[in-house]
């Protein structure tokens, strides 16, 4: 167990470091590139909150579309092994083994899942 | 590609000779856009003609490093040539290129104005511009379609092969390169891909398309468009790929506006049949904006796999790879509809 900051708290010092004093202070690519580089630490700050959440809901879907097997409990290997069961997704799409219209529901889940991390402004229209 | 001090010097002999003129001297030569390849130059070359007259010209160097797969920069030359010819808003040529500087190059005039999107559609100064840039674009844009498919530069540009559709053509391009560089599985895409091959239109009509045409790729200022830039994805196809590139989501910007952010479809549809453009199809818009967003998320899997892969360390490059949620997104959306 860390000491304080958490992993929060630091990421929204590099944030504001960024902010303040690069994108605010500096011209060019430089403030550009800063810009970049905060909203890669506001992703970042997301995805700590949500990634669990969205795997768990990715799984299940998944299960759903290709038959329940067991979820590995690590972070690391459930994310290998969405990875396994995503290709076999694409697989079955493409030799037209599974109805469209049934997968596009599971898909789009996951696709909102990514944007709440990625980019949550993209899902207003 | 030579040191900036070599290149300088290679440039300035260059000028010298191609202006049979006393001296040249270059000033402010430096790098705009480009890393490895396709880099873009500013400078400023001072031309001591014969006699006691002499010019400072405003010019761009495009030069090719590694001598990319994209389009040959003799070919982008005779390209860029041929659509000034035809009455298309584009850089001028200033000189084309030899083995003076030791890479592929070539020499344009240099425009001033903006390029960057979220000015155009944020910033007061550009408040005219809003209004006036779709209808430019619809008109430019027809220009470009018009332009005889034998023209030097056009003539040598990639084409389907007779009898395939330009949109399977493109579909089967872009899923070559999706199926060598994905590091991630896409259910979206494999959806898309479906979607669009049951869907191509089998319409055959080839046109000239600019393949890039979009807000980023047009210098404007406060009175409107001033020239289309970027013309290395110039192809023969179907003349609705540019206008349903045009509506891609990701070229608005934030803007609100389907064309580009700033423009209504009808009203640019009417403002390119006006300006001599083929009769639009919406539908097929429709179905290129489709294939235009997987393109675009494509576009960005290759970006960050050279990021991937240690060519690049930038983290622009670097953060597009989670860009691609966008586009699978708006992919959903339309093959609803």
């Amino acid at each position: 167990m860390q000491d304080r900051p958490t992993q929060d708290e630091l990421l929204t010092a590099l944030e504001r470091f960024l902010d303040e004093q690069v994108v605010a202070k500096t011209e060019g690519a430089l403030s550009f590139n800063g810009r970049v580089a905060a909203n890669v630490v506001r992703m970042l700050r997301r995805e700590l909150d949500h990634e669990d959440e969205a795997l768990e809901r990715e799984w299940a879907g998944l299960d759903a579309l290709l038959g329940a097997v067991e979820r590995p409990s690590a972070r690391t290997e459930l994310r290998d092994a969405l990875t396994a069961r995503n290709a076999v997704l694409c697989e079955r799409i493409r030799s037209g083994d599974i109805d469209p219209l049934t997968a596009t529901t599971h898909i789009r889940q996951t696709v909102h899942d990514k944007l709440m991390v990625t980019n949550p402004a993209w899902l207003q229209e | 590609m030579p040191s900036n001090d070599e290149l300088n010097e290679r440039l300035s002999a260059f000028l010298k000779r191609h202006h049979n003129s006393r001296a040249v001297h270059i000033d402010g030569l430096r790098l705009l856009t480009g890393g490895a390849s396709r880099q873009t130059w500013s400078f400023d070359a001072t031309v001591e003609h014969r006699g006691d007259r002499s010019e400072t010209l405003a010019l761009i160097l495009r030069a090719d490093p590694r001598r990319s797969e994209l389009m040959t920069k003799g070919i982008e030359y005779a390209l860029l040539e041929s659509v000034v010819e035809h009455g298309v808003l584009a850089p001028k040529m200033h000189a084309n290129g030899d083995d003076s500087i030791g890479v592929p190059f070539f020499i344009m005039e240099r425009l001033e104005g903006e390029t960057i999107a979220r000015r155009l559609i944020r910033d007061d100064t550009y408040a005219n511009t809003r209004a006036v840039l779709p209808g430019q674009l619809a008109a430019i844009l027809a220009k470009v379609h018009s332009v005889p498919l034998e023209a030097p530069g056009v003539r040598e540009l990639p084409a389907p092969a007779d009898g395939v559709s330009p949109a399977v053509h493109e579909i089967d391009r872009h899923e070559k390169i999706y199926r060598m560089l994905t590091p991630d599985p896409h259910p979206a895409f494999e959806l898309a891909f479906r979607w669009l091959r049951e869907r191509a239109p089998a319409i055959d009509e080839r046109r000239l398309v600019h393949g890039d045409y979009r807000i980023g790729n047009v210098i404007f200022g406060p009175e409107g468009a001033r020239s289309i830039l970027d013309w290395e994805l110039a192809h023969i196809g179907d003349p609705m790929e540019d206008i349903g590139w045009l509506c891609v989501r990701s070229w608005r910007f934030g803007g609100d506006k389907p064309i580009g952010g700033v423009g209504e479809r009808d009203a640019f549809y009417a403002a390119y049949e006006a300006a001599g453009g083929a009769r639009v199809d919406p539908a097929r818009v429709r179905y290129w904006e489709t294939f235009g967003n997987l393109r675009w998320g494509i576009t960005c899997i290759v970006q960050v796999k050279q990021y991937l892969a240690g060519a690049s360390g930038s983290i622009e490059l670097a953060s597009i790879g989670r860009r691609v949620a966008e586009t699978e997104w708006e992919l959903l959306k339309l093959m609803e509809a």
